[in-house]
């Protein structure tokens, strides 16, 4: 819940984050021979707190699956029980009745324009902020970077009154602009760093048989910064997928509603029409997507989050 | 070659520059100008009313309570957050032989983080149902029924209850960092340490804490910017504020958001906006000066 398109989220380079686990202290001390009994005991010990926070974090997610899965009735009645029998049909109104399947076809258009855009348009400045020396270098990055400075809530008022006058409300390709436009400071600065450190031979022999810089760029420097454009892309698909405070201003329109927003005005609704078990099965779809990413690509986002915390 | 390089170069850099400027830049330039107008949105003419918006807020005791609260959250989140993400990581590289079942939960932990905080939001407005929710019911289970609340109906607890909520998810992403930074400490520190008899607590205490301190500062900033935001959260918590406790969980971002987008008092919303930077800056100054230690370089 961490990641949004102009969050003040990770400042500093993202260069050589630490994946391998390292030697560390916990090593330092079985070496010099100290693991006895006290350290089983410590073991033991160290797993009730452990045990006690996973419980908190899995239990309220649990819960909502679960919930998803029952009907109306169940939920009120017996919270905390099994369903009678699953409820599939939950998600099938959740889709259809309650409007989701509408919220995620807006959201797939938004962010299939917003994410190609984000990276695109960050790996071409990154690229050409690390990798070329020209007057006012130094200056643009500073200029993109301070953007991760800035509270988003300053520029709301105005950026509604401007994507009016752009006739960009609640229009598709205009929260698109945005999204790219509030990437841009953390995915430029990140690219930038991870440019910086690929070798500069393979281009310049790149350019010695005649390649043009565009070749240079698209067929050689880019399929190189392959996994900082994976981090990034990761990173920004959380980031909009989960927005909420810039649709929430930019698209009014319920019928162009993204999928964070929606399931909000779903919740609002569903409290005064008692279907709970729709809006949980609302919320397990908009989970889903998220929950597969962080499966698939734990390690990486894990270390591409936290890059810049590190060297802070 | 030279000249040709700016072929490259600048429509590289355009897309960038033109979007970054049109939707970033301009609207924080004209937020600062907006503030110094009394604009309703309906009039082409935005009445210039100087520094009367500043004033009429820092007159406003609404504001001000929003204001207090932010600063009630300033410490309560950085505080929570660090201190429950220090004590996991250090459990976790600290302790002898490897804690069984880290890889688990440093998956679990960390979840949250991924997770729509709109979700969240809304999970927890049922986790804490009075009638029906997990943690009601949970107390109830263990004997404790004195302890049960409306806690999001009180107004009493409704702040915290969402503090909460935020420390929650985010303890798992800092224990990440923290572990990280915590590896990074050369072993042999705590060797020779261990040579000279210092127990676990002062191996944390002397060699962990002062040599990851500058990533500790950076957690604090970061706690301490989303402390003066909080508005999703918050705004999915009390249901849009439509609750009637849900005024004693207003926050300033929240009232921003009520200032412009239900009362169309934009230069007002606008100062608030610039009021909010102003506060991010001078804190992220504060706390860098505050916590300014020593650097141990190793």
């Amino acid at each position: 819940m961490g990641m949004n398109p102009g969050d003040a989220t990770p400042a500093a380079p993202p260069a050589d984050v630490q994946t391998a686990p390292e030697p560390s202290g916990a090593q330092a001390i079985t070496s010099v021979g100290r693991a006895g009994l006290g350290a089983r005991l410590y073991q033991l010990l160290a797993q009730i707190p452990l045990l006690l926070w996973a419980a908190m974090v899995i239990l309220p997610f649990l819960w909502m699956i679960m919930t998803a899965l029952k009907t109306d009735r169940e939920i009120l009645t017996d919270p905390f029980g099994w369903p009678a029998a699953f409820q599939w049909e939950n998600f099938e109104r959740a889709w259809t009745t309650a409007n989701i399947g509408t919220y995620f076809f807006n959201t797939l258009i938004v962010m299939a324009m917003s994410l190609t855009g984000t990276l695109l348009v960050s790996a071409m400045a990154a690229y050409v902020i690390a990798r070329f020396d020209f007057p006012g270098n130094r200056a643009l990055y500073l200029l993109f970077t301070a953007g991760l400075m800035f509270p988003i809530f300053l520029g709301l008022v105005p950026l509604y009154f401007l994507m009016d006058d752009l006739r960009l409300l609640n229009t598709y390709h205009g929260l698109a602009f945005v999204y790219i436009a509030y990437s841009l400071p953390f995915t430029i600065f990140f690219l930038a760093g991870f440019f910086k450190t690929l070798p500069g031979e393979v281009a310049e022999a790149g350019i010695m048989d005649g390649a043009s810089q565009y070749q240079v760029f698209f067929q050689i420097m880019l399929p190189m910064a392959k996994p900082g454009l994976i981090a990034m892309g990761i990173f920004n698909f959380l980031g909009q997928w989960n927005q909420f405070l810039l649709p929430l201003v930019l698209m009014q329109n319920e019928s162009r509603y993204v999928l964070s927003q929606g399931l909000n005005f779903l919740a609002v609704q569903q409290g005064y029409n008692n279907d709970y078990s729709a809006l949980f099965a609302a919320m397990v779809i908009v989970m889903v997507p998220t929950l597969i990413v962080y499966i698939i690509f734990q390690r990486r986002l894990e270390s591409g989050l936290t890059a810049g915390a590190l060297k802070g | 070659m030279n000249h040709h390089k700016y072929r490259l170069i600048v429509p590289f850099l355009l897309p960038a520059l033109l979007l970054y400027s049109v939707f970033v830049l301009y609207p924080y330039v004209q937020a600062f100008y907006l503030s110094l107008t009394s604009w309703t949105g309906v009039s082409a003419n935005k009445p210039w009313v100087g520094l009367k918006n500043y004033t009429t807020l820092l007159t406003d005791g609404r504001f001000l309570e929003a204001l207090g609260r932010n600063g009630q959250l300033l410490i309560v989140l950085p505080l929570g957050t660090i201190l429950v993400a220090l004590a996991f990581a250090a459990m976790f590289t600290q302790g002898g032989t490897g804690i069984m079942g880290a890889g688990f939960y440093r998956i679990v932990y960390f979840f949250p983080q991924v997770i729509s905080a709109v979700i969240v939001g809304i999970l927890f407005q049922y986790v804490y149902n009075p009638r029906y929710g997990l943690l009601n019911t949970t107390l109830e289970w263990m004997g404790l029924e004195s302890l049960t609340r409306t806690w999001l109906g009180d107004p009493a607890t409704i702040l915290w209850a969402i503090a909460f909520v935020f420390i929650w998810g985010a303890v798992g992403f800092y224990m990440v960092i923290f572990i990280a930074s915590m590896q990074s400490i050369p072993t042999s520190f705590y060797e020779a340490a261990v040579l000279d008899g210092a127990t676990r607590w002062r191996q944390f205490r002397d060699i962990t804490l002062p040599l990851m301190w500058e990533t500790i500062r950076t957690a604090l900033i970061y706690i301490a910017i989303q402390a003066l935001d909080m508005f999703v959260l918050i705004q999915v918590m009390t249901g849009g504020g439509s609750t009637a406790a849900s005024r004693n969980a207003e926050v300033v971002a929240v009232y921003m958001y009520v200032e412009a987008f239900t009362k169309n008092r934009w230069g007002s919303a606008a100062a608030v906006g610039v009021i909010l930077l102003i506060l991010t800056m001078l804190l992220s100054v504060v706390i860098m000066r505050v916590t300014r230690r020593e650097t141990y370089e190793y």
